[in-house]
């Protein structure tokens, strides 16, 4: 019999950005939150203080602070022809665990996604007609402009450092000119460029294009958020993404919001708890909280008002799927809508080796660099090119950590005499001109449970059936020559073009920006929820994360899923809260 | 709008401060009961009462006592300040506690241990204290027994204190200095009556003291040590202006360093709730407040400064700068640190074994703390970095060994 | 902003939430609830890097893991290799370690080979899979060099190792492949992790490739431009210049 504990107003599943940040908006409304997390807690002093946090081993290669797969984990297949094997350990993206989740190790990298990208099928087909059967392209239900002001508060929020391009509709220079208007500049300046990024704005305004500075949130200086937090300015540590932040100036949960929280008496965080499955109440009417089980082994059930899922598209997916709640997406018919449209990001570069000078890549920020936009999105013409969207192009100076980082030129061997000498040679003097490309989705990459793999709890695993489409290899082989074009520019001895090649290979680390599952959308038949990321079928489950895009774009979706959840919160504040039921007639 | 950082700790402060403050004026014959509680709620702030009579350690209600608070002499355990008729305040009447603020005497005439600062509170006239006997009133009453203290013999006997206060206690009235400003007067008061600085801030004679040539020099208490705060020439806050411990005190953050640890929990609990004309006085009461040229220290060996530089630019500079410039309000600058070139070296070597972090206050919550080094460097390798620190600048303080480092871990290790 | 009693104000300044025992008996880390952030001093995580006890190799298995690392990284006029950075030590740590046991992987059954693209598949953690290849190496190298592979000359093991890493040489127990991919994997890791973990001693890799360490404050140098830039290397526990000679 699973003891039932006292109901609460709202409980989020998982606690890292989205959490944070429903957990800040609804106790600031004045709703008692209860957030549930799998991990552990985790805070600067204690996990990644200054003293230890530069420890290439222990955090990336041996997954400090990664989720554990031996806990839960997902089997992995190319095609719905083979069988799906477990990913044993991670490779190509590294998903979270514990308070902060992923926001504690990611990059800082936070764009917002362009105004095309929210219709990217309508915006496609009216210029371009129709869209070849197969790719399941939707558009989002929400608007840029609709989300413009929650883009503008998380960027406030994270103190994000940057440049406009636009304002309000005016060109500004030294920002993006591609980018949507925006209302206001960035909260603080542009971080200090580095030698490998001078060279590829050199590089890449000989060639026409508008290079501008990545958005970060690794501060340029000292900042006070709006709720009062201070972050500190960036030491340029060469620690950033897979690494906590020892020095708070890097934003994460830990650094923005959690402080804040944790002085409001309405809110809870339990730690270690891992949310089996969202229940619903007798007469499918709704959720009627969740059920979990703590390190003591006891599950119990904690009823709430509200349910919101935290938990990363992934485990998201997994858990409306486990727990019966809108209709398991089928490949094979192209019915039901959970799981479907997982997407990815398409890689690809072409890696500079510089003879006399020094890049001197540990001297690097997550976010430090400089990028172009003109080969993203639709600021391009495609006719006649066979693919939609496009991927910025960027040269980062993120780090020089050796196990990780050791570019060899083309031709040269694995290991040995040669191969160590290479390294030597080249370790100080590498940069990297990266693609980093939209992924659009299409019927054959989805997410389902496993018939055979089980999780510690004897739950199914996720099963991921994912390999890149005709779309991706298009877009990625009209756009790698443009980056190669641009390293070709920036003075080195040689250019080796990592290109990508094959089938997506789950074992290199690539990105983690796993997108899909449980996308949002205008019609309960193609999306599981609405343009409120409220669920179609239970109006008080709410979703959040990048599992609510139908598709990604051709950049980091952090910025993204933080106006997102601000927009949802919102939503559940302004208009659910004062009747609640659904937002959106189906 | 990107607004300048700096600035909005300033709103935060303004925002802050107003939020607990008393509105109080001149006393007016007829005293208000609501007034009267109003003004001694605000004197019970300043005096910080709630810090020691509360036993927060095992969640104890607010005033109702127990606290176990240890003195070099022994645990004391604080008394229940809440209007109960058994275990607090609840029988006793304005006079008996204008005695035991004035006289150090409780109800039935026996002595106060000074760990009760009367002292410092005799300052308050007999309005202060009926004001706050009449806010303790109004309190919740809490049934809670004190338990006893534990003293060595022969200090449980209260009459021994009989002796220490002829030596040492004078029942003294405040008395303004007339051709000081109304902002100076209002600034010591408040600093010698009670907000009671030198409870911690004044050395102590080996029967627990003030020594007066030690006014406010700096002081020793559970290993900690608090600073020299003589705002006035080669004071321990010779360099601060009146902005910044206004704004330390309000804020909890300050250009030059934040409140930790034991001053954490008085900007918490009390002075971050003061009114800003409050903080203001006491600021320009320590900044006019000279102190003796220090004494001159010669440079430490060339080793010691090499090894010294090296151990700062590397486990050092990610936050507090290569140059020792730090950040102000998020992280201390060290070139003229009050805690890094303090006489007694103790609070510099517990931080840097045990780490530190800033006290969240309403108007600066976040949480920065410093790491541990403890695991990391060595006692020679601690004191090498103290001693460079303290050795390379114009100020210098002596240096420091690796048997004072030695000392303290075991004493910190002892405490957890 | 919520109403609070000044209480809880209080407590939120000073004491963060601990564990805490739920009215309701649950066992779980509880925070929040006005209680604040929590700290205390000398709390910390500082690395857990196993000490020289910590032994899996048997002497066999020890002098053929040194001969692999010594061709996967030389030792030669470039500079110091796997030898001088004692990456089998580095290893046998390892293999002793969680790591060598694979308890943070999935290591549920059933078990198949799987496509190129799967990733590791082996029934066998990182050190039971040593330990079976290590097996079959020498047997393999006795069978056709009459010698283990630690007693070949260094052409014949450089081959044997091709052979491994193009898959001409199988084994049969576990996959030599996944073995040679493993140990390239490991070997690099033991070449360049922190010291701390029993590898790259006395940072003899980072200084070989110019890696300054564990710094964290590289402000003054962004405006290097190219420039070289000449730091001492340190590591997690220090460098020599932290202590007078």
């Amino acid at each position: 019999m699973t003891r039932e504990l006292p109901g609460v107003d709202v409980v989020l599943v998982g606690f890292g950005w989205t959490g944070a940040i429903f957990a800040e908006k609804l106790t600031a409304a004045g709703l008692d939150v209860l957030a549930l997390e799998r991990g552990p807690w985790r805070d600067t002093a204690k996990d990644f203080a200054t003293t230890f946090a530069q420890d290439e081993l222990r955090y990336y290669w041996r997954h400090g602070m990664f989720q554990e797969t031996s806990q839960s984990t997902l089997t992995f297949r190319n095609n719905s022809a083979q069988t799906a094997l477990p990913m044993r350990h991670w490779g190509s993206f590294l998903p979270g665990n514990g308070v902060g989740g992923a926001g504690v190790h990611w990059n800082g990298q936070t764009y917002r996604f362009l105004p095309s990208d929210f219709v990217a099928r309508s915006h496609n087909e009216e210029r371009y007609g129709r869209l070849p059967e197969g790719m399941t392209v939707q558009d989002y239900g929400v608007t840029y402009e609709e989300l413009e002001p929650h883009f503008d508060y998380f960027e406030k929020i994270c103190g994000i450092c940057g440049k406009a391009g636009n304002l309000g509709g005016s060109t500004v220079e030294g920002g993006n000119p591609f980018e949507g208007p925006r209302s206001d500049e960035y909260p603080n300046p542009p971080m200090e460029m580095t030698f490998s990024q001078d060279r590829f704005a050199a590089a890449a305004r000989e060639l026409g294009l508008s290079p501008f500075p990545v958005p970060s949130a690794n501060m340029s200086r000292a900042y006070v958020n709006p709720l009062g937090l201070q972050l500190a300015p960036c030491t340029y540590c060469g620690f950033c993404e897979k690494y906590g932040c020892g020095n708070y100036s890097k934003s994460s949960p830990q650094t923005t919001i959690i402080p804040v929280l944790m002085q409001r008496e309405n809110f809870t965080l339990r730690t270690e708890t891992e949310v089996l499955s969202i229940e619903t109440a007798a007469d499918g009417s709704r959720a009627s909280g969740v059920t979990y089980v703590d390190t003591s082994g006891e599950t119990v059930f904690q009823p709430a008002e509200i349910v919101v899922m935290c938990a990363y598209p992934l485990e998201n997916t997994r858990l409306m799927l486990l727990s019966g709640i809108g209709t398991p997406y089928d490949p094979r018919s192209g019915e039901g809508v959970v799981g479907k449209n997982y997407c990815y990001q398409v890689m690809s570069s072409a890696t500079v080796f510089f003879d006399e000078e020094f890049t001197n890549g540990f001297v690097g920020a997550g976010a430090l660099g400089m990028t172009v936009d003109d080969y993203n999105g639709d600021n391009f013409d495609h006719s006649g090119l066979g693919f939609i969207g496009g991927g910025y192009i960027a040269c980062h100076t993120t780090n020089a950590r050796p196990i990780e980082s050791h570019p060899v030129p083309e031709g040269v061997p694995g290991w040995g005499s040669e191969w160590k000498r290479a390294m030597r040679e080249n370790f100080l003097k590498t940069t990297t001109v990266g693609v980093h490309g939209a992924s659009m989705a299409h019927r054959s990459n989805y997410l389902d449970l496993d018939p055979t793999y089980t999780d510690a709890h004897g739950r199914p695993l996720l099963r991921m059936t994912y390999d890149f489409t005709l779309n991706d290899r298009r877009l990625t082989d009209h756009i790698t020559p443009i980056a190669e074009e641009i390293a070709r520019g920036m003075g080195g001895r040689e250019v080796k073009v990592n290109a990508l090649n094959g089938s997506y290979d789950s074992t290199p680390y690539q990105t983690t920006h796993n997108t899909g599952g449980t996308i949002m959308g205008s019609s309960p038949a193609d999306s599981v929820v609405n343009r409120y990321c409220q669920s179609w079928d239970l109006p008080n489950l709410f979703v959040a994360g990048a599992g609510l895009f139908p598709q990604n774009a051709g950049y980091n979706p952090t910025g993204t899923v933080g106006a997102l959840a601000y927009w949802a919160a919102e939503a559940i504040t302004e208009q659910y809260m004062r009747q609640p039921g659904p937002l959106v007639q189906a | 709008m990107s607004g300048r950082p700096a600035s909005r700790l300033a709103l935060a402060i303004a925002a802050g401060l107003g939020a607990l403050a008393a509105a109080t004026g001149p006393a007016t014959a007829q005293e208000l009961a609501h007034s009267q509680v109003e003004r001694g709620r605000y004197l019970a702030i300043a005096g910080d009462c709630e810090a020691c009579h509360t036993d927060f350690e095992n969640g104890g209600a607010p005033f109702a006592g127990g606290r176990a608070l240890s003195t070099p002499f022994g645990t004391i355990y604080s008394p229940n300040l809440t209007p109960d008729d058994e275990t607090g305040l609840g029988r006793w009447t304005r006079e008996e506690f204008h005695r035991a603020l004035d006289e150090g005497r409780d109800d039935e005439g026996r002595h106060l241990y000074p760990a009760m600062p009367y002292p410092y509170y005799t300052l308050m006239t007999r309005q202060d204290t009926d004001a706050i006997f009449a806010y303790l009133r109004s309190l919740e009453p809490v049934a809670a027994e004190t338990p006893e203290n534990d003293l060595p013999f022969p200090l449980n006997i209260r009459r021994a204190v009989a002796g220490w206060k002829l030596l040492y206690f004078e029942n003294e009235t405040f008395d303004s200095v007339p051709d000081q400003s109304e902002e100076w007067n209002r600034g010591r008061f408040l600093v010698d009556g009670p907000l009671h600085c030198g409870g911690c801030h004044t050395g102590k004679n080996w029967l627990g003291a003030d020594i007066d040539d030690e006014y406010l020099r700096g002081g020793l208490l559970e290993n900690w040590f608090a600073p020299n705060i003589r705002g006035g020439e080669n004071g321990g806050i010779a360099h601060w202006e009146v902005e910044d411990i206004v704004k330390f005190l309000g804020t909890g953050r300050g250009r030059h360093t934040v409140p930790m640890q034991r001053m954490g929990e008085v900007v918490a609990i009390s002075t971050q709730n003061l009114r800003e004309e409050d903080l203001r006085a006491v600021a320009v009461y320590l900044k006019s407040l000279d102190d003796a040229v220090r004494e001159e220290h010669d440079a430490p060996e060339a080793a010691r400064l090499e090894t010294g530089a090296g151990l700062y630019f590397d486990n050092c500079a990610a936050c507090h700068a290569a140059d020792r410039s730090g950040v102000p309000y998020f992280f201390a600058p060290l070139d003229r640190s009050n805690k890094v070139l303090a006489e007694d070296p103790a609070s510099a070597i517990r931080i840097i074994l045990g780490g530190a972090r800033t006290q969240p206050t309403e108007a600066a919550p976040s949480m920065l703390a410093m790491p541990p080094f403890a695991w990391k460097l060595s006692d020679a390798q601690i004191a090498d970095l103290l001693t460079y620190l303290r050795g390379s600048g114009d100020r210098r303080a002596a240096p420091v060994s690796a048997a004072q480092v030695a000392e303290m871990r075991e004493y910190l290790a002892q405490e957890h | 902003m919520a109403d609070f009693t000044r209480r809880r104000i209080v407590q939120s300044m000073l004491f963060g939430g601990t564990a805490l025992v739920l009215p309701s008996g649950l066992i779980a880390a509880e925070f929040g609830r006005g209680e604040g952030m929590p700290w205390s001093p000398f709390k910390g995580e500082p690395p857990y890097h196993g000490t020289h006890a910590d032994s899996f190799f048997t002497p066999a298995e020890r002098e053929a893991v040194a001969a692999i690392c010594a061709r996967l990284i030389p030792s030669d006029d470039d500079g110091p290799g796997a030898t001088e950075a004692d990456v089998v030590t580095f290893l046998d740590r390892q293999m002793a370690g969680f790591y060598g046991r694979g308890q943070h992987w999935y290591m549920r059954g059933p078990f198949a080979e799987g496509t190129a693209t799967q990733g590791y598949q082996s029934r066998f953690p990182p050190a039971m899979l040593y330990r079976n290849a290590l097996a079959e190496l020498d047997a393999y190298c006795r069978t056709r060099h009459d010698a283990v592979f630690a007693g070949l000359t260094e052409e014949l093991q450089d081959e044997v190792l091709t052979g491994l890493d193009e898959e001409t040489i199988i084994f049969e127990s576990v996959s030599a492949k996944t073995f040679f991919d493993l140990i390239l994997k490991n070997t690099i890791e033991g070449f360049f992790a922190d010291p701390i973990y029993g590898g790259n001693r006395d940072m003899v890799a980072w200084r070989y490739i110019g890696f300054p360490g564990t710094r964290y404050d590289y402000r003054d140098f962004v405006g290097h431009d190219g420039a070289p830039i000449q730091l001492a290397t340190v590591s997690l526990t220090g460098r020599p210049g932290w202590s007078a000679p």
